[in-house]
């Protein structure tokens, strides 16, 4: 297992980490629906992630898969924060889409 | 009393706070009696401390710095009064006299709505002119100058919803504002050779400079352009006949009495430089010959009570600058405080008649008022013996020293006292045939309104200032009648530094002594051109009515029109500035200036508008501007290497 992952350039999976970060980007912009967007989120921070372990594994350095953990810890926390945030939107506003959010209007 | 001097310029000062701030809520008598308490009592203490003073017994002046005022590097400017000779004796003048009328002015101005306003402007009319004549370096001294002429242009234009009052007011600032140019650059001048701008200092640095003589006529020239405004003298004397449109106590205080005397005031003060400058000197009294006879000759025929008294100043004026410009300081003077006598004292009079005809100025609508009004005719009527000049009214010492003097003077001595007695024949011929008109000649009164005497707050000030007028002229007398020399004495102190210094670089001007005889026969000669003034005024006013007062033609239009001065000084100066200004306001302002900088104004605003779109208000749009500029930042770090 260990050689397998070994064989695989990592050029590779950058490209399926821009690959997935383009997607969470992509999710974001063009989605209306408050829950997708912010799993969206959730799939930019993973493919950050996923840059992160593989660049700590090329290099043989510790401190890149140390990051990760911390980023998971963080994007749990900001989870439960944006899940309450979504939940008191959907109360307040009776939907999930975002383009009924424009208080922010000047 | 010297210790309480500062009192003397701080009570005006309160004067004017209080009547100012709270001319809503006081009675007019309590803003009136106040007003004039703020110049009485600094009068008694000035009387106190002239007792200390008198000649012979204390020559040094007495310095009263309050505190420092203007301090840069080694340049030091501060609040400080010079008290002397000259500085005490205006400044008896003005407070004696300005009490005076503060009283007639309780009386004239009573039931007038800005009654309280009028008093505070006088009182703070009294303090500047106090800082103007008892300050001790010229920095101060500018300021009581310009002071002066704020309370002037306020008092003038004291009825400002009449456009004819606010427009003199502005005359009579620009004016003055020409010639404060000529005090600035003076002070500038005296600040560069003299390193100081302290009176006394100045006086000690300039002996020490052997080169000031060369300088000296260029900086006399400056401070006699500033008199020129302030003093009315040709070419800026316009201002004061329109002056007239203020309230009469005003003419009487400051058009007559004291402030129009600042210019003179200045020459006695800096005489350590005009007695440097025999150029400038000569120029002065040219001037002020020209001047007393060009407003005598339009005094003759006005027809305005008060116009007629504006022309006498200014022609007074004029005998005063001839005075100074014959290097006569005492003279000029002695000239200034009779003149303050015994024209305050006709302007009093004149501002009687007016009130007891209900607001008549017009001397074709007066006549026969010797009878009803007998104290305002009897005083009025000395007043007019002491400005024609006759024996041995005030009038005739003064006149006549100028005159010996300007006839003693160097090589133009004679012509220009040829044109003094001219002008003095003027003079006496104006002032009677206003006395005949107004007081002897036919009744041309509004019948239905009843004359009737002014109230004594009116009539007591006429009393003191005729009594004045009477007898101030003994204070110095020539030399075949009792030859008093009591202001040569006084003034001596004053002077005598700068006589110095003249004889020292040979610019003092040579006075021939003159025989008794001559002597005798000039001012028997002055008193002659007086009467024969008296005696055609008489025939053509009071024995044929005269239609003079009606028919102009020829020479005589161009006089009652003053020779068209104001005409010609609308076209030169008043017509293409305002061409420009409209030309600047209208075209240059409004097509060029204006719309460049609204236009960058309004661009911002076509900007602004465009970005707020950007706004909308939608996350997922905030989301790709966050893209977007990650993206640019992205391309552009990649490319830099590049």
């Amino acid at each position: 297992m260990n050689q397998f992952i070994n064989d695989i350039p990592v050029s590779y999976i950058l490209g399926l980490a821009g690959i997935l970060f383009s997607i969470g980007v992509l999710g974001i912009l063009i989605r209306r629906n408050i829950v997708i967007i912010f799993m969206s989120v959730e799939l930019i921070l993973n493919s950050v992630n996923l840059v992160f372990v593989t660049f700590s594994k090329a290099l043989s350095h510790i401190s890149g898969e140390t990051i990760v953990f911390f980023v998971m810890a963080i994007a749990a926390a900001e989870a439960a924060v944006g899940l309450a945030l979504v939940i008191a939107i959907f109360r307040h506003k009776k939907s999930t889409n975002v383009d009924e959010l424009q208080s922010m209007r000047w | 009393m010297l210790d309480l001097f500062p009192l003397v310029v701080l009570l005006p000062l309160l004067g004017f706070l209080h009547n100012g701030l709270l001319k809503d809520r006081i009675p007019h008598r309590f803003a009136g009696a106040i007003g004039t308490l703020a110049v009485f009592i600094p009068f008694l203490i000035t009387l106190g401390a002239f007792n200390e003073f008198r000649p012979m017994e204390r020559t040094a002046p007495h310095l009263v710095p309050v505190f420092d005022w203007i301090v840069v590097g080694n340049f030091k400017s501060s609040f400080g009064y010079q008290i002397d000779q000259l500085s005490l004796y205006m400044t008896l003048i003005i407070t004696g006299i300005g009490s005076l009328i503060h009283l007639y002015s309780m009386g004239y101005m009573k039931g007038n709505a800005g009654y309280n306003r009028f008093f505070a402007y006088l009182n703070l009319f009294i303090f500047c002119m106090l800082n103007l004549v008892l300050s001790d370096n010229l920095v101060l001294t500018f300021l009581g100058w310009e002071g002066v002429g704020l309370s002037s242009y306020l008092l003038i234009g004291f009825d400002y919803d009449k456009s004819s009052a606010a427009e003199a007011g502005m005359k009579a600032y620009i004016l003055n504002r020409i010639g404060d140019v000529g005090f600035i650059l003076g002070t500038g001048f005296l600040f560069w050779l003299g390193g100081s701008l302290q009176y006394l200092q100045l006086q000690t640095n300039l002996s020490e400079m052997s080169e000031f003589a060369n300088y000296a006529n260029i900086v006399a020239l400056f401070f006699f352009i500033a008199a020129m405004g302030k003093s009315a003298q040709i070419p800026l004397y316009v201002w004061l006949p329109d002056a007239m449109a203020g309230p009469t106590p005003v003419s009487a205080l400051i058009h007559a009495a004291t402030m129009v005397t600042a210019g003179i005031f200045l020459i006695a003060r800096l005489n350590f430089v005009f007695l440097l400058a025999p150029e400038t000197s000569l120029f002065i009294a040219i001037i002020g010959a020209v001047t007393a006879l060009f407003a005598a000759t339009i005094g003759t025929l006005q027809n305005d009570i008060k116009k007629i008294l504006a022309y006498s100043t200014v022609s007074q004026l004029g005998f005063m600058f001839l005075a100074m410009g014959s290097m006569s300081y005492v003279a000029g003077l002695f000239h200034l405080m009779t003149h303050a006598f015994f024209k305050a004292l006709l302007f009093l009079g004149a501002g009687s008649v007016i009130h007891a005809l209900h607001h008549e100025q017009n001397i074709k609508h007066m006549g026969r008022l010797f009878g009803k009004i007998k104290v305002t005719s009897f005083t009025f009527l000395l007043g007019t013996l002491a400005i024609a000049g006759f024996f041995p009214f005030s009038g005739f010492f003064s006149k006549d020293l100028i005159l010996e003097k300007t006839y003693t003077y160097g090589a133009f001595g004679s012509i220009l006292w040829t044109m003094g007695i001219v002008a003095a024949f003027f003079t006496s011929f104006y002032m009677f045939r206003l006395v005949f008109v107004v007081f002897f000649g036919k009744d041309n009164t509004d019948s239905h309104h009843k004359v009737h005497e002014s109230p004594w707050t009116m009539t007591l000030p006429l009393v003191l200032l005729a009594t004045g007028a009477v007898v101030a002229g003994f204070l110095q007398t020539p030399h075949f009648f009792l030859h008093i020399d009591a202001l040569e004495r006084f003034f001596a102190p004053v002077l005598s530094k700068g006589y110095e210094l003249a004889s020292l670089h040979g610019t003092l001007a040579e006075h021939k002594s003159l025989v008794h005889d001559v002597e005798l026969s000039l001012a028997g000669f002055s008193v002659g051109i007086a009467t024969i003034g008296l005696i055609l005024a008489y025939f053509l006013y009071q024995r044929k009515q005269s239609p003079i007062l009606e028919e102009h033609t020829g020479f005589r239009k161009i006089l009652f029109h003053k020779y068209y001065i104001d005409e010609i000084y609308d076209f030169l100066f008043v017509r293409p500035f305002l061409f420009l200004s409209k030309g600047v306001a209208f075209f240059f302002d409004t097509k060029i200036l204006d719309r460049f900088f609204l236009g960058i104004g309004g661009s911002f605003g076509v900007i602004a508008n465009g970005l707020r779109r950007l706004q909308s208000g939608f996350i997922g749009d905030y989301a790709l501007y966050v893209v977007i500029g990650t993206f640019c930042i992205l391309v552009y770090l990649l490319t830099r290497g590049v």
